[in-house]
């Protein structure tokens, strides 16, 4: 599949200042890394290996000590403002109404849809008639899709969600990870997808990236064998549990450290 | 139903002490010392268009004047305190300071300052409720999410967009906080103020009638006192509740 590369690192080295709690840290080591246009991705990895840092320098608020990042073709320091960013937590303004939250990207950014467009997507993404509720009222899985809505009028064509389902009970977070495929291929644009589970990374993505290693040299691909659609009985094929099996024991052998 | 129930107990319990209040001043029986509270109630009622007209208008004025300049420097200087770490060593140690002052033993250098004008009262009612104006706006800009923040920044959100959007909304519940503080000071501080020189006002006219050993007399405008205290803190109340709507739904 020889597709553009919408996000490209090459030889990206980056590393945290010292404060006072803690000595400089070296996250990324001259790293190449790239995700195809309309691609889903996962990253996985244990914490603290440097999937945020991944995210900060993707959205720009960090930028590398040396090496490039190159968005959409173009090598650019000013990424703010071009890439659609879901945090952990759903991070919704509890003085906004759902359709003024949905509304901020719109505002900072000054966006084509209307309050009429956005009560409608409200809509389709079943939260028709609460766009004059409050986040306090809502459940958490509305409460990520009405984050997710927002990200995605952000109009970037490159959405990175961190994991966004981890706070949400097993049954919802299964019924999300299909709602969020769905929408994927209704919207064509491409998504990185932070996890820990690996049985979601499987599940949602075209390729996945390990980061396994402090600092990271090298981002190891792992290609899921899987075509679309797909569904949950899939994940139990013998030569996934063979990559699931794989994984973990590649993960795990770095968590013990 | 809910809020008559719990409003009920504290009824109860103002009204027997009230009560107790009533029996002993009429044992005690000298009520140029020790009025009993219906007493006082007539009192109210026939210094009526004395206090209504002449002293009660000049104490309002005084508060509410006292509390906009309140306001307004107490933001400023907060807001100028976020924005630049400097000025927030600068004056944070200050304002600190500035609390330890007897604000009493002050008041009367503003009266050689401003004479008995209303500025003499106004400025005791901004020292004392500019503090928990400067450091509840403060601390409610400080309060804001850094997440939110950095989100905001990845929308490609300006510095300016950042405060209106999030800091200010961010501060508006400890605003509020502060101000309920300040409105009760408010009316301390504009009796004390009129205590010290004035022509008019409550607290002035409480303080005429002590010296004529009139003691019901001197009740009742320390109970319009309060009821101005209570009126106005209410007031507050329903701001809070207008600007803060989304608090009802948590």
């Amino acid at each position: 599949m020889m597709t553009n590369k919408v996000l490209e690192f090459t030889n990206v080295s980056f590393h945290y200042q010292a404060t006072n709690a803690s000595k400089p840290t070296a996250i990324f080591d001259q790293v190449d890394w790239h995700v195809h246009e309309g691609e889903f991705v996962s990253i996985i990895g244990p914490s603290g290996y440097g999937k945020s840092t991944l995210f900060r320098l993707v959205t720009g608020l960090e930028n590398p000590d040396s090496g490039e990042i190159s968005l959409n073709g173009e090598v650019t320091t000013k990424r703010l403002g071009k890439v659609g960013y879901m945090p952990q937590q759903d991070l919704l303004m509890p003085w906004r109404t759902i359709l003024e939250n949905v509304q901020l990207p719109v505002e900072l950014q000054g966006g084509k849809p209307t309050a009429d467009q956005i009560i409608q997507l409200l809509a389709d993404f079943g939260l028709a008639g609460e766009e004059n509720a409050y986040p306090g009222n809502l459940s958490g899985g509305m409460r990520q899709r009405v984050s997710f809505l927002r990200t995605i009028l952000t109009g970037s064509n490159v959405l990175l969600l961190d994991e966004p389902f981890s706070a949400l009970d097993a049954i919802t977070r299964l019924t999300m990870q299909e709602w969020l495929i769905d929408q994927w291929q209704k919207l064509d644009k491409t998504i990185v997808f932070i996890t820990h589970d690996i049985d979601e990374a499987l599940f949602l993505s075209d390729r996945i990236f390990v980061l396994a290693e402090r600092p990271v040299q090298t981002i190891r691909e792992v290609i899921v064998p899987l075509s679309r659609p797909r569904t949950m009985r899939d994940l139990a094929r013998p030569e996934l549990m063979e990559l699931k099996e794989q994984l973990i024991s590649e993960l795990r052998s770095e968590a013990r450290l | 139903m809910k809020k008559i129930t719990s409003y009920s107990w504290s009824i109860l319990f103002v009204t027997i002490l009230l009560g107790l209040w009533e029996i002993s001043a009429r044992l005690y029986d000298k009520s140029f010392l020790f009025p009993s509270p219906s007493a006082i109630l007539i009192r109210l009622w026939e210094l009526k268009t004395e206090l209504f007209i002449h002293h009660l208008p000049p104490t309002a004025l005084t508060i509410l004047i006292g509390l906009s300049i309140s306001i307004m420097l107490g933001s400023t200087l907060a807001i100028a305190m976020y924005s630049k770490k400097p000025i927030e060593q600068a004056f944070y140690p200050i304002l600190i300071a500035s609390q330890t002052i007897p604000v009493i033993a002050l008041a009367p250098i503003f009266v050689l300052w401003f004479g008995y004008s209303i500025w003499s009262k106004v400025a005791v009612t901004v020292l004392i409720t500019f503090f928990p104006i400067t450091v509840s706006v403060f601390d409610g800009l400080r309060s804001s999410d850094r997440n939110l923040r950095e989100l905001m920044l990845t929308m490609g959100a300006s510095a300016k967009d950042i405060f209106y959007k999030l800091d200010l909304p961010s501060a508006l519940p400890s605003f509020f906080s502060g101000l309920k503080v300040a409105v009760t000071l408010s009316v301390i501080g504009a009796a004390i103020g009129e205590w010290l020189g004035a022509q008019a006002g409550l607290g002035y006219f409480s303080r005429r009638m002590m010296t004529q050993f009139d003691s019901a007399a001197v009740f009742a405008p320390i109970v319009l006192l309060s009821a101005v205290g209570i009126i106005f803190f209410l007031l507050v109340v329903v701001l809070e509740k207008h600007f803060l709507q989304w608090r009802n739904h948590q």
